[in-house]
């Protein structure tokens, strides 16, 4: 089987679509199959509740899900040989968030599957917490049930070298409703694939992101939301800033509407922060529909620079430029960070984009 | 008691033909105590004055000098000037998303008191300035300026005004866009801060309805980027008869 996927393997080359913005001689031979993977799970839980368990499968036990064509994410479903896979128990109400950590020290390369199964009705909060330095590619899997109502939270929290390539993946049933958060302020080169598929009506998907590149930094979000159901809805809302001449990003919101899809509701919106002139943020939303019977279908893309009449009214009441740039900074990523509901973290990520904002002042 | 002296100030502007000058020479004088109304028609350089004493990067000074009790406003950063004393209530107070009123009053008192409020008094503090301006209460947990209506946003200036405690205020036109409510709630707040701080007022203003509120010490009319005529309270009853008109041609 392994060798029958290797010889339908294509190597990005860089010009296809999907590589065009991605930088492939940084992503550490995660795309080459030349360059072999290690198969290990370097994600561990921290606390789990009652009525989650977390155990680690054969990954033939547990084929993979959804439908992908991206290679890195093939080469992780051939390459991990064990799975791992959180279970939360139908009606649980898990009040807790359930907290995953990921602190990579080494950088040879590795491969990472995950699967998350939300029962009918249940509700969880999930965080994973990646730091260190790796470089791994990650396929997570969710699939929730009617009803379900998850809360996911992705922290890339990387430090400088770390290579990262991930699919997070949400097949959303009837009713439930799916809102993810990834926030990626480390790492060299960070490319993640929130997508979503829906089952069935009534279902919602609200996927956030904040992302904070810096000098050396390549960070890349392909959204894609696929609405073949009817009376689906989807939200995609996410916020960047570039400080450094060779900071970059990408956003990519590719919401398709199928003929199927009638009553579906969708609306996505990516915002740049230029703080630096060299800095280049790529924005590309894409909104493709097949049926006119819908209730809304919008997108908006705007790449700006810092505002200076901000700082002059904020330092005009006395308050020192440095200070005036971080208030307006944190202002514009308030939107997101406020939405996570947890102090903790919000706390940390704001002083990190202080931090962030201060090394290139400094 | 402090003074803010203008002197000789020249301003221009970079303009897509080159510099062009706005300022033509200013000369004035502010005590603290004394209201000094600036009537002058559109586009005459008022906002410039106001904009180039508060140091708004976009006006450059070509000559001239402005002094806080003999200190070189000039030679301050904008924030310096704040905490030397200056403020200036904007004509067109700017957005600023995503920072809630709360913070941004927190912050800028901080910055120009040099050391944080105590919470208790603070909240007090915070809370009877608003009342006392008619402003609700939610209003601090709403981001700057962000969808305010006109009045709301004059009321804000005012409340910063009345929280940071300068010794010179410059408003720019805190008159437009007030009805007669708003106009009165908003003069009485200037008039609480000049008696309580004794604070020296510069009032630019385009109509003398204002005046009926924040009686003027003294009146200059500004026409062509200088100082045209002053006088006293009388000056603006004149105008009020025979507006612009004379100053502008002449
Ligand atoms: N950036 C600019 N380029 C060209 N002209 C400008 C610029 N900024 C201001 N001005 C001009 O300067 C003059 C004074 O403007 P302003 O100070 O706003 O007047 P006022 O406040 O008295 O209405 C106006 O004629 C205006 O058009
Ligand atoms: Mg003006």
């Amino acid at each position: 089987m392994a060798l029958a996927t290797l010889t339908n393997y294509m190597t990005p080359t860089g010009r296809e679509e999907p590589w065009r913005f991605t930088p492939l001689n940084r992503l550490a031979g995660l795309h080459d199959p030349q360059v072999s993977l290690r198969d290990r799970i370097s994600l561990e839980p921290l606390d789990i509740p009652v009525g989650v368990s977390v155990t680690i499968e054969d990954a033939e036990a547990f084929p993979s899900l959804s439908e992908t064509s991206d290679q890195i994410v093939i080469r992780v479903r051939e390459g991990a040989s064990k799975l791992l896979l959180l279970t939360i128990e139908s009606n649980a109400e898990i009040r807790e968030p359930i907290f995953l950590k990921r602190e990579v020290l080494d950088l040879s390369p590795e491969v990472s599957r995950v699967q998350i199964n939300a029962g009918a009705n249940s509700h969880a909060i999930i965080v994973i917490e990646n730091s260190g330095e790796g470089v791994f590619a990650e396929e997570i899997e969710f699939n929730l049930a009617s009803g379900a109502n998850i809360k996911f939270i992705t922290l890339q929290e990387w430090s400088s070298r770390a290579v990262h390539v991930a699919r997070h993946h949400a097949i959303v049933a009837r009713d439930a409703s799916f809102t993810s958060f990834v926030i990626t302020v480390g790492g060299s080169l960070v490319r993640i694939l929130p997508t979503v598929e829906y089952t069935g009506p009534g279902s919602t998907a609200e996927l956030f992101g904040l992302y904070f590149a810096t000098d050396g930094q390549h960070l890349e979000h392909r959204v894609h939301i696929d609405h073949d159901v009817p009376g689906a809805k989807s939200r995609v809302n996410y916020k960047g800033a570039l400080n450094g001449d060779s900071a970059r990003t990408v956003w990519i919101g590719d919401v398709f509407i199928k003929a199927a899809a009638q009553g579906t509701d969708t609306y996505e919106l990516n915002r740049n922060l230029l703080l630096s002139h060299g800095a280049r943020a790529d924005s590309v939303p894409n909104l493709e529909i097949e049926t006119g019977d819908i209730v809304g279908a919008g997108h908006a893309s705007t790449t700006g620079r810092f505002d200076d009449e901000q700082l002059f009214y904020l330092m005009s009441r006395g308050i020192p430029a440095e200070q005036a740039r971080r208030l307006v900074i944190r202002g514009f990523f308030s939107e997101i960070v406020s939405k996570l509901n947890l102090e903790s973290i919000e706390v940390r990520i704001m002083e990190r984009i202080d931090n962030e904002l201060a090394e290139v002042i400094a | 008691m402090s003074t803010l002296e203008i002197k000789g100030l020249h301003v221009s502007v970079v303009t897509e033909e080159g510099a062009k000058e706005i300022l033509r020479g200013v000369d004035l004088t502010i005590n603290s105590g004394e209201t000094h109304a600036i009537m002058g028609p559109n586009g005459s350089g008022k906002s410039t004055l106001a904009y180039s004493i508060a140091g708004h990067p976009k006006y450059t000074i070509t000559s001239g000098s402005v002094t806080l009790d003999g200190a070189d406003v000039l030679d301050m950063t904008v924030d310096e000037r704040a905490k030397a004393g200056l403020f200036l209530a904007m004509q067109y107070p700017v957005e600023v998303p995503g920072v809630s009123v709360s913070n941004f009053l927190r912050t800028a008192v901080t910055a120009i008191r040099g050391e944080a409020p105590k919470v208790r008094t603070w909240v007090g503090e915070v809370k009877e300035a608003m009342s006392q301006l008619s402003m609700d209460p939610a209003f601090s947990e709403r981001n700057v300026n962000e969808g305010f209506s006109g009045g709301e946003k004059k009321r804000h200036e005012i409340l910063q005004m009345e929280l940071l405690k300068p010794k010179i205020a410059i408003l720019d036109e805190t008159d437009s866009g007030l009805d007669v409510d708003a106009l009165r709630i908003v003069s009485e707040g200037v008039n609480r801060v000049k008696t309580n701080q004794d604070l020296g007022i510069m009032l630019i203003t385009h109509y003398t309805r204002i005046l009926r509120y924040i009686k003027p010490d003294f009146v200059h009319v500004f026409a062509g980027g200088r100082i045209v005529e002053e006088g006293g309270p009388e000056l603006a009853t004149k105008l009020e008869e025979n507006g612009y008109a004379e100053y502008v041609t002449a």
